[in-house]
């Protein structure tokens, strides 16, 4: 029975040390210990929610960047075709006035010309009348002063009046 | 042959308790055999069956082992108490 | 580190066949010597003839008595009294005048420095000074990787906090970590040294466990809070009249839990001593060299077993310790699942 009889020398020194080292352990051992590790883990769980955290403010930061210049090109591509436009609609508007200009510089030339021409045929039939009437005129004064002709004439005419 | 040697025994006069203690040891180390053999198939199975809870399973396993191996461990002080005190 | 396990199990082996010789006085007898293993003694032999004489100390009606364990044996290693005192089947009784041993005499305690206890010393000087040193390292470079001693222990120390005491345990369990944790290196520590040539079987000794599974009882006690006693006085499920009944068979699980753990650890290891050496006394039970390979293999085998059984019995104990707590703290009823 000695096998399972306990001893109470042995249960006096270990209830006694085992007490003592837990205590011991207790204080100087497991507690700087466990507070390393968890301090451990947590700084590591931090580093690493810190990197996660880093990681996707890089990826906003990109997908804004990638933002501003796809804004950046949008708002290029718009003033290059606002400028084309307003380029074409310069050039477009010059010409149309410059046609229209033109146009109406054709009309009043036409219009002066028109003008010109009208009075100078007007002269000129004016200035035919005139010269026509001068030349009657001479031709009548050269004709009547001799009576021969005057007779001639006056023959002619009566030739004439008999024949309608 | 094993009736000449408990005859023999018996007649040395070594005692049958200590004869009944080696039986009792016998019968204790069978149902332990039993019953671990039991739990380690099943958890082998266990394991088979879902791979990922394998390590909960072998500390059940091991629990459970335990808990039969203390029950076996009563009877094999009591065999050993018989055999030598 | 191969190379060293093989060196330390052939010196293990050969001391311990050399203990046997020794005990070989005429007729061999395994029983008794393997008893005389196991048991605790007054005197801490290494091999044969190495050996270390232990303090006598000796509480006699508030009286202290010491003297070295030396003065039981005369220059024939012979048992003599020694002032007043004889050793007598491993005990220490008072002579009376007459020189008959005073087999109960009443306030006489035996508080000697034993082999065990001379056993738990070192071991309990080892853990300190490891686990100091360990300390010490975490202190002197917080935050980064262990090295060293510290990487071999860290693990385990994790181990036992996930795996141990926050898996059974639950929210509270910062507060049991000293205790699991000194448990569980003071059962390995103490195992292994066992298992060492010459060692003490300190954890095999049910005084030991039984020191450390009341120390269980009375944290686990002592921790039940009012779910842990509901259970015990009105067990969820059970009428009421059954109480009479139920009640004492609670209070018994509580002893029987401790009970269990002091047992096992004790058998466990005892059992472990006892094997090893019924293997080797195989050589000298057959009296026949040829034996001897075979019966030094399975001794081998059975110690590298034994290397096993120590850290397992050393994980059970401070696992099923972690159970009692967390059974002691659980916080949720009955109605959501109970183990």
């Amino acid at each position: 029975m000695d096998l399972v009889t306990p001893s109470i020398g042995l249960i006096f020194w270990q209830a006694v040390t085992f007490l003592i080292v837990l205590f011991l352990l207790a204080k100087f051992a497991w507690k700087p210990i466990m507070k390393a590790l968890n301090d451990r883990e947590a700084s590591i769980e931090n580093a690493l929610s810190a990197a996660e955290k880093a990681k996707l403010e890089m990826q906003a930061l990109k997908a804004d960047n990638e933002k501003l210049l796809a804004e950046a090109r949008l708002e290029r591509d718009r003033i290059l075709k606002e400028a084309t436009e307003a380029g074409n609609n310069i050039v477009e508007t010059a010409r149309q006035k410059a046609e229209e200009e033109g146009s109406r510089m054709i009309t009043n030339a036409r219009e002066v010309i028109e003008n010109e021409k009208r009075a100078a045929i007007t002269e000129v039939k004016n200035m035919a009348a005139v010269l026509s009437l001068d030349i009657a005129e001479r031709i009548l004064k050269r004709e009547l002063s001799d009576p021969k002709t005057q007779e001639a004439l006056a023959q002619d005419y009566v030739r004439e009046v008999t024949l309608s | 042959m094993l009736l000449a040697i408990l005859l023999q025994a018996v007649a040395e006069g070594a005692g049958l308790g200590i004869l009944g203690a080696g039986i009792g040891a016998g019968l204790v180390a069978l149902g332990a055999g039993l019953g671990i053999g039991r739990i380690g198939g099943s958890a082998m199975e266990s394991i088979a069956r879902q791979p990922e809870a394998g390590g909960k399973i072998q500390t059940a396993m091991i629990i459970a082992s335990a808990l039969i191996e203390g029950v076996s461990l009563f009877g094999v002080v009591v065999c050993l108490l018989i055999a030598i005190a | 580190m191969k190379r060293l396990l093989v060196l330390l199990f052939s010196f293990l082996t050969l001391t311990s066949a050399f203990a046997e010789e020794a005990a070989e006085g005429g007729k061999f007898e395994p029983g008794p010597m393997i008893l005389h293993h196991i048991a605790d003694d007054y005197l801490w032999e290494f091999a044969h003839g190495v050996e270390l004489y232990l303090p006598v100390i000796l509480w006699d009606n508030g009286e202290l008595v010491t003297f070295s364990s030396s003065n039981f044996y005369n220059e024939d290693h012979e048992r003599v009294p020694y002032k007043g005192y004889a050793m007598l089947h491993g005990h220490i009784f008072k002579v009376g005048a007459d020189g008959e041993v005073l087999e109960d005499y009443p306030g006489l305690y035996n508080l000697s420095i034993t082999k065990n206890i001379a056993s738990m010393f070192i071991s309990v000087a080892l853990l300190l000074v490891i686990f100091f040193v360990i300390a010490a390292r975490y202190k002197k470079n917080p935050g980064k990787a262990p090295s060293g001693i510290q990487s071999f222990f860290e693990p385990i120390i994790i181990f036992i906090r996930d795996d141990i005491a926050k898996a059974n345990i639950g929210p509270k369990y910062e507060r049991y970590m000293p205790f699991l944790l000194t448990v569980f290196f003071f059962i390995w520590f103490n195992n292994l040294l066992g298992l060492m040539p010459g060692g003490a079987n300190l954890t095999g000794n049910i005084s030991v466990t039984a020191v450390l599974a009341v120390i269980v009882l009375v944290v686990t006690v002592f921790s039940g809070n009012k779910t842990y006693w509901g259970h015990i006085f009105a067990t969820p499920g059970v009428p009421r009249w059954l109480a009479p009944i139920m009640i004492p068979v609670e209070l018994l699980g509580i002893i029987t839990k401790p009970f269990a753990l002091m047992v096992r650890l004790f058998a466990n290891i005892t059992a472990g001593h006892i094997i090893i050496l019924s293997l080797f006394s195989l050589i000298f039970i057959f009296e026949s060299l040829a034996v001897a390979p075979l019966s030094v293999a399975f001794a081998i085998f059975m110690n590298f077993l034994e290397l096993f059984v120590a850290l397992l019995q050393a994980y059970i104990f401070t696992l099923l310790s972690a159970m009692y707590f967390g059974g002691a703290v659980e916080e949720h009823d009955h109605a959501e699942g109970h183990h």
